[in-house]
């Protein structure tokens, strides 16, 4: 077969419809009432068998969303959503709250198998998954959260490691102390909407001094037909600890249009680090931009002790939409925040991300570098803002945003706000958007590399110094990813 | 979008009053009627913008406006008012004089205007119905806005000003705009400049406040250039301290033109003014300069929008901004290219500097693109004076002040630097040593 015939094969087999996660599990889900009102939230709480106050906390919050508008702002388009059309809680129907992995319905089980996710840890510890990697999974299934990994070996070192519903029954006070107190129950619609329904989600304490003996994740799927996922992940460093958390996410592929808005609060107390990944790839819809996952996300971390450090890490390829500006709250002295992203958008996608970095205390400092990709007939905005108070001497950031197009039909934005009120904060932002130069695509394909590998290897030089801050194991996923979803959007 | 806001404070139920019955005794009528309740549909209907309003985020109308003064009538003693005025006094230009707004023909070089160049003062203008109104409005990116809006619905004089073709003007024009009054008072002057296909002109503009009452001036300025035309521009901000100052410059720039527009601000209590730019031909070349200095409690916003309509075109933008005292600077920079605009080449800079501990500096540069062969960049910057630097100077025996006040002239000066025309810069030079010499 001619080299021309070769590629044009390979790009036709991997297609934007190609989403390699988009198969469905079939199993019986119980599910709540369609719709939203005051008796949904009441069932929710009844069935995560929660507290009074905790059900109370929810029901102020749906009231306070009733008189919410939805926010306009963001550079993206979609139709009106239904809220009443929307099933707020599913759980798998068959014991859906298993004691241990063999009580897990196998389909699920499955699932995860199929997604590359390990549940099992003595396989995991076998080597089958390669030994060295070892990483504590919580699988969220829709409403749920199925099994989380490792639990024990983690209470030895005296870190709290559940979902959000167990801590809820077990640890309510340090629930009760920090939920919300990073994005109160007021904060945006979706996050008022997340505190009413929210469903399940991560829960983890390091507490004073201890070092997180290995890398907690979360594995957020979305299976159910209407459903809308509100999971809620709450992250405490103690004084002097250390923890590096990662969440990925996928969804089946559907020709209607599915719900996720979440809400991620870090707290990292003082000399507290807090290192946060995600790879996002929900379901991006198909080429014509039917379908496909709206990510309207709420992530924020405060750093509330002297030399606290948080870090940001995000590599978004997924969703139709997303809407997402993970920030930190600098507000101990001496604190730290970053953030390092790729967002990718190809076929339809529309990306308004960014982060915010509040600088309040004394000597604080940020980085951001954000990296934008645009293909297809996608739109990419970088969203972000930088501030410093009164009292934010010394204050110091850097802003670095790229953004690479990719195609005349698509389109890259940036919307950065920097409002400076203190003299000697020192705030350096620069941002570029160009093409591919035409002289590096000589240089590559002169060296016998295709267009595809060419772009790839280009892609993949622009977005290093984010990739160099991903953990080992997602890393690599995440240069994989990239060359995926820029597949076909050459030529 | 902005959201329909019902009227509410006092200055908005004055001005939707102060329309209704000043509207039969403006000049124009047909269509020119029809443009002014038409910008006034918008204003009413939009209020005055508020923080809530995207592009007015940082400087918020509706509560420095808690009156709407009333629009000036032609001052008694207009050439005496002028007579006043010191801007640009040292640069041997043509003028054309406005005193709250209006033209005055005896402080005007009507009579000896260069050859190629005609000037119809807007009143007049109005009244008849003049050809040239046509080339108001046609920039779309600044439709909509409400400063331009308002001065729509009120403008009352100004000029109207054309540049034959291939007229190349060797005397500069100067559009001095001079406010003073004993009670509070607004103006709406309006200036259309058609510089038709390759003509090159020089254009100065300066607007100063000589009285002693507080006042809101509202000016616009529209520039058309045509084909391979010229301009440099320059303006000059030296209001009153108490006055709020908007003023807006709308440009339509041809193919294979030239042009540089500076800013420099050092007047006005809160001034905002906004520049909208499209280019609607190919090989055109655009520089864009601000230089901004503040004290007191001084609010100045310095707003862009430059439109990448057409393919092959460059823009360069440089703005500084110098904050002392408790004042704030804002920049809002938006560059925007179009899906068939391949090949523009923009880049944008803002840097500000910050002199005490209760400035503020707002930047927010925004890119907008939706061509894939560009090559398109931002930066802004905002601190404090580099503490190596003045301890350099200071170790060579030149006085803190003395260290700080080259630190800044330096840091303004490279915005200066953009006007050619020496004397001009000379002017705008002094202008900065004088600032800086207040402070010292």
């Amino acid at each position: 077969m001619p080299a021309v015939q070769e590629t044009v094969e390979r790009v036709k087999a991997i297609d934007v419809e190609q989403y390699k996660y988009g198969f469905e599990t079939q199993i019986e889900m119980d599910k709540a009432p369609k719709g939203l009102n005051e008796d949904i939230v009441r069932l929710i709480s009844a069935k995560k068998g929660e507290p009074e106050w905790m059900t109370e906390w929810r029901l102020e919050a749906f009231r306070r969303w009733q008189t919410m508008r939805e926010p306009k702002w963001a550079r993206v388009n979609y139709p009106p959503i239904d809220y009443q059309d929307l099933y707020y809680y599913a759980a798998p129907k068959k014991n859906p709250a298993p004691k241990s992995l063999d009580e897990v319905d196998p389909e699920i089980l499955k699932t995860y198998e199929k997604l590359g996710i390990p549940l099992r840890e003595q396989e995991i510890l076998a080597g089958v998954e390669g030994a060295g990697s070892r990483v504590a999974v919580d699988a969220v299934f829709d409403s749920v959260s199925v099994v989380t990994t490792f639990k024990e070996e983690l209470k030895k070192a005296g870190v709290i490691f559940c979902s959000i519903s167990e801590a809820i029954r077990e640890y309510p006070d340090l629930v009760r102390k920090y939920l919300g107190s990073v994005v109160p129950v007021s904060d945006n619609f979706f996050a008022t909407l997340n505190s009413a329904v929210f469903t399940d989600g991560s829960f983890v304490y390091v507490p004073e001094g201890v070092r997180c003996p290995m890398e907690l994740s979360t594995y957020f799927r979305i299976n159910e037909r209407k459903t809308g996922q509100f999971e809620r992940t709450l992250i405490i460093a103690d004084k002097g600890a250390y923890v590096s958390y990662l969440e990925g996410c996928t969804a089946p592929a559907r020709d209607e249009n599915q719900l996720h808005a979440a809400v991620v609060e870090l707290i990292a107390l003082d000399d507290a680090e807090i290192k946060y990944s995600t790879v996002q790839n929900w379901y991006p819809g198909d080429a014509e931009g039917r379908g496909g996952v709206y990510n309207f996300v709420t992530k924020r971390g405060d750093c509330r002790g002297a030399n606290s450090k948080i870090s940001w890490t995000q590599v978004e390829t997924g969703s139709a939409i997303t809407w997402k500006y993970p920030s930190c709250i600098l507000r101990g002295d001496n604190s730290r925040g970053e953030f390092y992203s790729i967002a990718i958008s190809t076929g339809h996608q529309q990306v308004d991300s960014g982060t915010k970095m509040i600088h309040l205390g004394k000597n604080t400092t940020s980085r951001i570098i954000s990296k934008g990709i645009a293909a297809g007939r996608s739109e990419n905005t970088y969203r972000g803002l930088v501030s410093a108070h009164r009292k934010a001497t010394g204050a110091r950031n850097f802003t670095n945003c790229d953004s690479l197009l990719i195609g005349d039909k698509c389109g890259a934005h940036t919307v950065p706000y920097i409002e400076s009120k203190n003299a000697s904060a020192i705030f350096e932002h620069e941002a570029t958007t160009s093409k591919i130069s035409d002289d590096q695509m000589f240089y590559c394909l002169q060296r016998g590399l295709d267009e595809e590998e060419a772009v790839a290897l280009i892609v993949n030089g622009f977005v290093k110094d984010v990739l160099q801050q991903l953990p080992m194991e997602f890393a690599v996923e995440a240069q994989k990813l990239i060359s995926i979803s820029l597949e076909g959007s050459v030529g | 979008m902005a959201e329909i806001t019902p009227i509410r404070t006092a200055a908005e139920v004055a001005l939707v009053e102060r329309f209704a019955s000043l509207k039969d005794r403006l000049p124009g009528s047909g269509d020119i009627a029809r443009r002014r309740d038409e910008a006034f549909a918008l204003v009413a209907a939009a209020g005055l913008p508020n923080r809530r309003v995207e592009e007015w985020k940082y400087t918020d109308l509706r509560n420095a406006v808690r009156e709407a003064a009333p629009l000036a009538e032609r001052p008694a003693d207009a050439a005496g008012l002028v007579d006043r005025a010191s801007a640009f006094a040292g640069v041997d230009a043509v003028r054309l004089s406005f005193a709250n707004g209006h033209f005055v023909a005896e402080r005007s070089d009507l009579a000896v205007l260069p050859a190629g160049v005609t000037v119809t003062p807007l009143a007049a203008a109005l009244a008849q119905g003049h050809p040239l109104l046509a080339e108001m409005g046609k920039v779309a990116v600044a439709r909509g806005n409400f400063a331009l809006a308002l001065n729509s619905a009120f403008m009352v004089d100004g000029a109207l000003v054309k540049v034959a073709a291939g007229t190349a003007v060797d005397k500069a024009l100067h559009l001095r705009f001079v406010n003073g009054g004993t009670a509070p008072f607004a103006t709406a002057p309006r200036v259309v400049i058609l510089v038709e296909d390759g003509a090159s002109v020089t254009i100065l503009e300066s607007h100063e406040g000589v009285g002693t009452a507080a006042y809101q001036a509202n000016s616009v300025v529209e520039l058309v250039a045509g084909k391979g035309t010229a301009v440099a521009h320059t303006r000059l901000n030296a209001e009153q301290v108490d006055a709020i100052s908007l003023s807006t410059l709308a440009v339509t720039l041809g193919a294979e033109a030239r042009l540089t527009s500076l800013g420099v601000v050092t007047g006005g209590g809160l001034s905002r003014h906004q520049v909208f730019l499209a280019f609607s031909g190919e090989q055109s070349s655009l520089t864009l300069g601000g230089a901004t200095m503040l004290r007191g409690r001084q609010h100045a916003d310095t707003t862009l929008v430059v439109d990448h309509a057409v393919p092959h075109c460059e823009s360069r933008e440089l703005f500084k901004t110098v904050v002392d005292g408790e004042a704030t600077g804002v920049f809002q920079g938006k560059i925007i290219v179009r899906p068939d605009a391949q090949k523009t080449d923009g880049r944008m800079m803002s840097a500000a500097l910050l002199l005490s501990e209760t400035a503020t500096m707002n930047n927010k540069p925004e890119l907008e693109i939706f061509a894939d062969d560009v090559q398109c960049a931002h930066g802004a910057t905002c601190g404090a004076l580099d503490d190596d630097l003045l301890f350099y100077l200071m170790a060579r025996g030149l006085p803190r002040a003395a260290a700080e006040a080259l630190l800044v002239q330096a840091f303004i000066g490279e915005a200066l630097e953009l006007v050619e025309d020496e004397a001009v810069r000379g002017e705008l030079v002094a202008r900065a040593e004088a600032w800086l010499a207040e402070r010292a």
